[in-house]
Formats: structure tokens, C-alpha cells, sequence
């Protein structure tokens, strides 16, 4: 923990997703590589500058011998038939980073994107990877793959160089072939590494091509392996199957937090050809197929011990009135400077609101899915998960095994959102194919996954802050409940600030969702922020600029506006809304424009500008995709997303009772993208979303008058007042 | 319990023994290895498991086998003619409309269906007709697009 008062890092990760701790099982020797890479080039990046200078960098001999260091982040082998391989233990879960990745490695290396292959998530073959979140792929991944690839071009050019007897200097490496323009000499890199078991490691600052120049990074290179997709060929997590394999099924509680009494056995006539597992709380069944795992679920007759549990209708008191007490990163945090008492109370407004955000799912279109197989005491799963690492501690730790019998594999699955960190289903799929001794292959229903997954924590947050005439904001304070501390900060320059998350109890399992509590923080923010504009009598835009000095952000709320149109006069019944902010690297602003149906208070959002800014842009057309994705998943959220539970069960499991955006609720949607080649790029899954939620909240007021502080904001229309 | 049934699949014949109350989903993905066709929600409410019944969408989610006797089934793997992508998997790969891909089966065969109703469909008209496609990932605009892509290039073929 660094910084004023307690506050933790300046790009936060949230609380929830610390909680495994980085186990290196690493102890592949140089000679195993090549055993199962064959001959070649390996490059190794490493991520401590320490172990690099013990193993000999790129100036000294190839090292031998020794295993490799523990720190590495990546690594990649140029093999004799001309396919450079990178290991990278992050993971594609639609965000495309197996495209832009690819891009890093060709644009370094100087290789042909269609010769670049992508090892992911693969515990055995990867180096670890604390797992794939917190937008922080591009700004680290991406540079490590850059690094490698520009020490491995730089290697061939010297062992080029050699073999010509030439200067390194004065050859050039072009599309996997380096050419001695003197000599118009020429040679791929696949020839130069045939025979060889060549290895290097590199420290972490080696010479690469600024953003400026670059010609692969920088396009918008199409998904490298969509025709896979397009066509049903590929295999997601839930598609993979093993000969002889069986179909798990397992039985589920009544509810949050009910134990077994007692679960009698299968009926006879289905004992003989299910297996059937109860062990402790676990009951659950491998079967030839599906149908028939279910039917033999549906006979088991089980007791179960349910214990009383909170409801949604009582959820934001209950959170007020259960702060826990918690050390460390997952405790509370506070941020005080200036004089937060005196000058509210000197200022000449003063305003004192509470919002709210409920619960919401995941809802990844894949269900958790994993295919188990034991060999002895060994343990193999393929399983859809952002964490492949702690899946197979989670494994290890279940079954008392060393995580080095464990294997974890992670096929591009159908997404996760943040909501696949953990291993529940590979746990179980596991426990079953322990049983039955043959692989089972668990895939969970919908309902599942929207009962026993985890999900974006509610919360309630206080705001309060006094304003001085002429718009400047002298006091601010902003305590949030449960929701989280991403993004909890302001960027706007206020001199008295106090900034509290508070853990509280909570009643649903709940975890990281995309752009994790900034989504809340930023819609209490900038909903907020519209409330004061609209007390100082200010138009919101010229509100926030006037107490906002960052540059960057500036940028991106006046890139949003003259984009949109802002200060133009809505049509009738329409409302205009901004709202924005900064969040893992990146700056936001989002403009929107509603319509409300005065008859039935139906809410449609007609369209959205949004601004993005995050450094130098990797992927153009990748980025647009995301920010799209974004705009229209965090449309859910604001206007119709909400989990209802009562007494340890959940009331809308479904996708008919649990309405998520479709096609209808698509508005137009604009995206300005500044492309900073001159600052470090930041990742982009999340942070486009976090502007919309106030900037359509703001809209609806704009045009109502109605203020509605709640997420999902209007799940059955504008209220009536 | 396990019948025969016959039924057309990509245009192969295949004689399934199962229990004819088992989904036409199960059968593709667990009897015929046809895992192109995914899962999403089992209740008809995401359209993941979109296929072409004869020529017309369908949620082989809710398809018992039994239904579906000798009838011609097309799902994602039988689109591509001779090598060739169908305009519509071509448009979705051109206009970039995926991102996780789990729908992109679903929302093709549902694409095609509607073409092969309304030739040149407006975005009011895809919407209305895919409304019951989920696609979490939130990339619509650009599954209309190639949705309409696929059209002008239809267009442009026939001349
Ligand atoms: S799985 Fe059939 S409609 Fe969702
Ligand atoms: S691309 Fe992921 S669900 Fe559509």
C-alpha cells in the first residue's frame, strides 16, 4: 500500500482478485524445451532484472544447464519449420488479445502474422500468469512479447552476422529473412535456427520500436484465427470431449448456505451404469450422456438443513449496517486531504445524496464447462477460466495433491467478463472423474451459472460535497459500501476530499465484473457531479472543465461533446446526459441522448458518443470492438440489470426473467478513439464502460426532471411519481 | 427407450438410437460431434443453438429428436461449400463481428435464415428478426452490418 492516507496502488486492482498467491512450479530444464518445442530459438523474457543478470543476457554466451529462472513472463521459439511459438499464460476470452498479441510479436520480430502461434493458458507448457484481468495484458503482455521479439530479432541478425562474416549493423531483417544488402545475401530464420538449441533470456529493457513506427501494431488486423470461429470449428471449453468420456451432473442445494441432511442412494436400476458420488456437502453423477446424469439427479432424493438469509428487498440496509473490519487489501481504504468539515461547511451549496447499485451476473453466453481426466494421481483439465493458475492450485488444494500433478488447459472460451476466476466446475468435474475412473466432462445450465457463480457486488454510496458560487467545488466526500474501490477517486481538482470504501458483510458470493466497481463509483461520480452543475445553475460540461485541470481527460470529455453535438437543443421528450472519468490507464467520456415515451415512461437510449483515450492503440478496429461491446453490455446495467434473491435463492434465473441487452436496445453508437503514440498503452476491455450509466442517467433527468440514483435505473420504465 | 431415427444432418443421412425426447442440441454435440452448435440457455431465449430445419431457424434446444425425423438439418459446419465460406460467414469475418465467437454460429445460421426471407433486410428488420439472439459480448451493430454486407455481396453475385 502506497500513497496518502492508506491508498493502494494507483492502477487498482480490486480486493477480490489478490487472492491466490503466485506458486511457481516451475522446473523445466533447457533440454526439455527442445524436447518438446524441438530444435530452434528460444527467447525467454524475464521480469526481474536480478535473475537476468545471473543467467547472462543477450550480449553473453547462451546459457546451459541450469533451470530456468522463476520469473519468467513469456517465452518464444523460432522452430526449423519457420513458426515462431510464444507461451503466454494469459488467456482469449473474446477481448482478442491473441490477435494484438500476435500483432506485438510480428511487428518485433519482423515475421509474417500467419507464421506467429499463440500457446495460452496452458499450465504446463506457459509460464505462470497471475491470470488474465484488470485490463493489464496490453500495458504488460504486450510489451514483454515486444521485448522478446526484438531480442530474438536481434540474436538472428548477430547469428547472421557470423555466419556472413559481416556486421551486424549493416543487415537488415525483413518478413522472417535477414538480407545483407551489400552482398544481396539472404537467409530466413528458420534456416538460421535449423539444428541449433539456441537460448537466451533478456531483461526487461531492451531497444523497441517507439509507437511511432510501427506497421503491424497500429492496424486493424482482422481476428487472426476467425475463420475457426465462423465456422463451428473451433472448440470451446464446453466442446471438448476424451474417449470413453462420461457427463457429469451435480446435485445442488435448495440454497445459499444449506447442508446435507442426508441424500439416499441411486434407484438399482440406475446404480448399475451411473456413478454416484456423495462426499460431505458434494452430490453429484457421471453418466453416458446427459439426459441420463439428469434423470438420475432428478431421482435422487436428498435433505437438506437451510439456514435463514438475506433478500434483495432489504440488500442496501443491510449492507449499510454490516461494515466488517478487514486487514490489509481487502480491508477499508480512506483518502482524506484538505479540510473536508470546514469548507463544506463554508460553502455556499451544499448537496447530500445516496445511490445505489444492485447485484448483476456475468451472464458469459458459455457456462462454466471442464473436462477432467485423472492418470493416477495426475490430474488434467481443460476448463473456461481467466486464471488457469490458480484453477490448478484450486485443483491441487481439493485433492492434496502437488499443483505440479496438475494441468490446466484453457481453450478461447465464450467469454467471462470477470466472472470466471475460479475453478468451481473444474473442482467438480474432477471429483466426479476421480470416481467414475474415466474423464467427465461437466458443462453448468444457465441457471447454474447464474445461481452458483459469483456476481458484480451491490453497494450504496454515499456523496456529499459543497460548491462555491461560480461552479468551483471546495469539499467532497464519497463513502462507498461493499461495491468496491476501483475507480473511487476523483480526477476533479477538489481541495478537501474524503474518500472511504468500507467492506461490509454481503449476501450473495460476489467478485470482479468488468471495470469492476468503477461502473458504481463513476455513476455515483458523475451522476452526482450533474446534480451539483444543475445546483450551481452550470451547464454539466462547462461544470466539470471548469473543475477539472488533467489534459487527458479534458480531452476525451471535449472529443465526446463536439462529437456528440453537446449544447445543441434536444428533440421533444428527448434528454442529453455526459458523464466520464479515468480508470486503469485509460479516460473515458460518454454522451448520451434518450427518449422517454411519455405514456408508458419507457426509456430508449438513441445514441451514444463515446471518447476513448488509453496511449497508443494497439488494434484500432479491436479497440472499437470493445468499446462497443462495452457501451452496449454496460447498457444492461443501467437501465434493466438486476438480480433479485430472497432467503438464499435466486428469483430470476434465467434468461427470460433476467433481461440482458438485445438487438432492439442497440442505439447508434459513435466512438472517437485518441490515439497517443507518444504514451504507453493501457488496456480497453473495461473502462469504456464507465461513463455511460451517469451520462444516460443524466439524459433521463435532462429531459424528466426525475433523478434516479439506482442501478439498473429502470427496469420497468421511469417511475411514477 | 433408444429408437432409430433417421435425419438428414449437413446432407448426410445418420441413424441415431436415442431416446427421441432427447434435444436435437444433444444429439449434434454428443452423437454426431457437431459442437459447432452451443448451448446458452436450454429455454429458446439466446438462439446459441440456432440451426436450419428445414431452411428455416430453429432452437435445437428445445427440438426433441423424435420431431425431427428425416428431416434436413443444416447447423454451422455445413455452410461452407466446396471450401468456400457462405457470404454471410464471409461478412462476419470481413465486418469483424465477434468477439468471444460463442454466438456467431447461432447469429449466422439466423442471418442466413433471414435472408433467405428478406433479401435486403433493414437494421429495424434484423433486429426485429434476431431479437431473440443473445450476444453478451455486445457486438450487434456490427452483426447487422454483416448481416447487410452479406446482402449487397448477394446482390452483387446474382447480377
Ligand atoms: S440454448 Fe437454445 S435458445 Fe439458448
Ligand atoms: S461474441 Fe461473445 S457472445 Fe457474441
Amino acid at each position: 500500500m502506497s500513497g496518502p492516507a492508506d491508498f493502494p496502488l494507483p492502477i487498482e486492482p480490486e480486493r477480490y482478485e489478490f487472492r491466490a498467491a503466485p506458486v511457481h512450479h516451475f522446473d523445466l530444464r533447457r533440454r526439455d524445451f527442445f524436447k518438446f518445442l524441438g530444435a530452434g530459438m528460444l527467447v525467454v523474457s524475464i521480469w526481474k532484472e536480478a535473475p537476468a543478470a545471473q543467467e547472462g543476457v543477450l550480449t553473453g554466451p547462451p546459457f546451459a544447464g541450469p533451470p530456468l529462472p522463476k520469473e519468467i513472463s513469456a517465452w518464444l521459439h523460432i522452430g526449423e519449420q519457420g513458426v515462431a511459438t510464444v507461451y503466454t499464460g494469459k488467456v482469449e476470452i473474446g477481448q482478442n488479445i491473441r490477435t494484438s498479441l500476435s500483432q506485438a510479436v510480428a511487428e518485433e520480430l519482423h515475421y509474417p502474422l500467419d507464421q506467429i502461434r499463440l500457446v495460452m493458458g496452458d499450465t504446463l507448457l506457459t509460464p505462470y500468469d497471475m491470470g488474465t484481468f484488470g485490463s493489464r495484458t496490453t500495458p504488460t503482455m504486450n510489451l514483454q512479447l515486444r521485448r522478446v521479439s526484438a531480442a530474438a530479432r536481434g540474436i538472428l541478425l548477430q547469428m547472421a552476422a557470423a555466419r556472413w562474416n559481416a556486421d551486424a549493423a549493416h543487415l537488415s531483417a525483413t518478413a522472417g529473412r535477414i538480407t545483407d544488402p551489400a552482398t544481396r545475401r539472404s537467409i530466413s530464420y528458420a534456416e538460421l535456427v535449423e539444428g541449433q538449441q539456441i537460448t537466451q533470456t533478456i531483461p526487461a529493457e531492451d531497444p523497441l520500436l517507439s509507437a511511432s513506427q510501427w506497421t503491424v501494431e497500429g492496424q486493424p488486423i482482422p481476428k487472426v484465427d476467425g475463420r475457426d470461429f465462423v465456422t463451428g470449428k473451433h472448440r470451446y471449453p464446453s466442446d471438448q470431449s476424451l474417449p470413453g468420456m462420461l457427463h457429469g451432473k451435480i446435485l445442488r442445494p435448495p440454497s445459499f448456505g444449506a447442508t446435507l441432511i442426508s441424500a439416499e442412494d441411486l434407484p438399482a436400476d440406475m446404480a448399475s451404469h451411473v456413478t454416484f458420488v456423495r462426499d460431505g456437502d458434494f452430490v453429484g453423477v457421471a453418466a453416458e450422456s446427459e439426459q441420463l446424469a439428469s434423470q438420475a439427479i432428478a431421482s435422487i432424493h436428498a435433505a437438506w438443513k437451510e439456514q435463514p438469509q438475506p433478500s434483495s428487498a432489504e440488500l442496501f440496509a443491510y449492507l449499510k449496517n454490516n461494515p466488517v473490519e478487514l486487514k490489509g487489501f481487502e480491508g477499508a481504504s480512506r483518502y482524506e486531504i484538505g479540510a473536508v468539515d470546514r469548507d463544506m461547511a463554508s460553502a455556499d451549496h451544499r448537496l447530500t445524496q445516496t445511490y445505489t447499485v444492485s447485484y448483476i451476473a456475468h451472464a458469459p453466453l458459455e457456462p462454466r464447462a471442464a473436462l477432467a481426466q485423472w492418470t493416477g494421481d495426475s490430474l488434467t483439465v481443460w476448463t473456461g477460466t481467466q486464471r488457469p493458475f490458480a484453477v490448478r492450485t484450486e485443483l491441487a488444494q481439493a485433492f492434496h495433491i502437488p499443483d505440479g500433478n496438475v494441468r490446466v488447459l484453457m481453450p478461447d472460451m465464450g467469454s467471462g467478463y470477470g466472472g470466471k476466476h475460479t475453478g468451481e466446475c473444474a473442482v467438480e468435474a474432477a471429483r466426479l472423474a476421480r470416481a467414475a475412473g474415466r474423464p467427465v466432462k461437466l458443462v453448468w445450465t444457465r441457471e447454474e451459472e447464474f445461481t452458483w457463480a459469483y456476481f458484480r457486488p451491490a453497494g450504496l454510496i454515499e456523496v456529499s460535497a459543497g460548491v462555491r458560487t461560480g461552479g468551483a467545488i471546495a469539499a467532497w466526500s464519497f463513502a462507498n459500501y461493499n461495491s468496491g474501490g476501483a475507480g473511487i477517486r476523483t480526477s476533479y481538482d477538489i481541495p478537501s476530499q474524503r474518500i472511504v470504501f468500507q467492506p461490509t458483510r454481503y449476501p450473495l458470493r460476489q467478485g470482479s465484473y468488468r471495470a469492476l466497481a468503477a461502473t458504481a463509483n463513476h455513476f455515483a461520480r458523475e451522476s452526482f457531479m450533474d446534480e451539483l452543475a444543475h445546483a450551481a445553475k452550470m451547464d454539466p460540461l462547462a461544470f466539470r472543465l471548469q473543475n477539472l485541470k488533467d489534459a487527458r481527460l479534458r480531452a476525451v470529455f471535449q472529443a465526446a461533446a463536439d462529437k456528440f453535438g453537446w449544447g445543441a437543443t434536444p428533440a421533444p421528450g428527448h434528454g442529453f446526459g455526459i458523464g466520464g472519468g479515468f480508470e486503469k490507464g485509460g479516460n473515458v467520456a460518454s454522451c448520451a441522448e434518450v427518449a422517454v415515451d411519455a405514456a408508458t415512461g419507457a426509456v430508449r437510449v438513441v445514441r451514444v458518443t463515446t471518447a476513448f483515450e488509453c496511449g497508443a492503440v494497439v488494434n484500432p478496429d479491436g479497440l472499437r470492438n470493445q468499446i462497443e461491446g462495452a457501451i452496449l453490455m454496460g447498457l444492461g446495467g443501467a437501465l434493466f440489470e438486476a438480480i433479485h434473491f430472497e432467503n438464499g435463492r435466486i428469483l430470476n434465473p434465467r434468461f427470460s426473467q433476467y433481461r440482458v441487452s438485445r438487438f432492439s436496445d442497440v442505439p447508434a453508437i459513435e466512438t472517437v478513439i485518441l490515439d497517443r503514440r507518444d504514451l504507453p498503452s493501457a488496456g480497453a476491455g473495461e473502462t469504456p464502460l464507465v461513463g455511460l450509466a451517469p451520462a444516460i442517467g443524466n439524459a433521463i433527468f435532462q429531459t424528466t426532471g426525475i433523478r434516479l440514483r439506482s442501478l439498473p435505473m429502470v427496469p420497468s420504465g421511469i417511475p411514477k411519481t | 427407450m433408444a429408437n432409430i431415427t433417421r435425419l438428414r444432418v449437413n446432407g448426410t443421412l445418420h441413424a441415431v438410437s436415442a431416446d427421441p425426447e432427447t434435444s436435437l442440441l444433444a444429439i449434434l454435440r454428443d452423437f454426431l460431434g457437431l459442437t459447432g452448435t452451443k448451448y446458452g440457455c436450454g429455454e429458446g431465449q439466446c438462439g446459441a443453438c440456432t440451426v436450419l430445419l428445414n431452411g428455416r431457424p430453429r432452437r435445437s434446444c428445445l427440438t426433441p429428436l423424435g420431431s425431427v425425423a428425416s428431416q434436413e438439418v443444416i447447423t454451422i459446419e455445413g455452410l461452407e461449400r466446396h471450401g468456400r465460406l457462405h457470404p454471410v460467414q464471409e461478412a462476419f469475418l470481413t465486418e469483424g463481428a465477434l468477439q468471444c465467437g460463442y454466438c456467431t454460429s447461432g447469429m449466422i445460421l439466423a442471418g442466413v435464415a433471414l435472408l433467405q426471407s428478406n433479401a435486403n433486410p433493414s437494421e429495424q428488420e434484423i433486429a426485429q428478426a434476431m431479437e431473440g439472439n443473445i450476444c453478451r459480448c455486445g457486438t450487434y451493430p456490427r452483426i447487422m452490418a454483416a448481416i447487410q454486407h452479406a446482402a449487397r455481396q448477394t446482390k452483387e453475385s446474382r447480377r
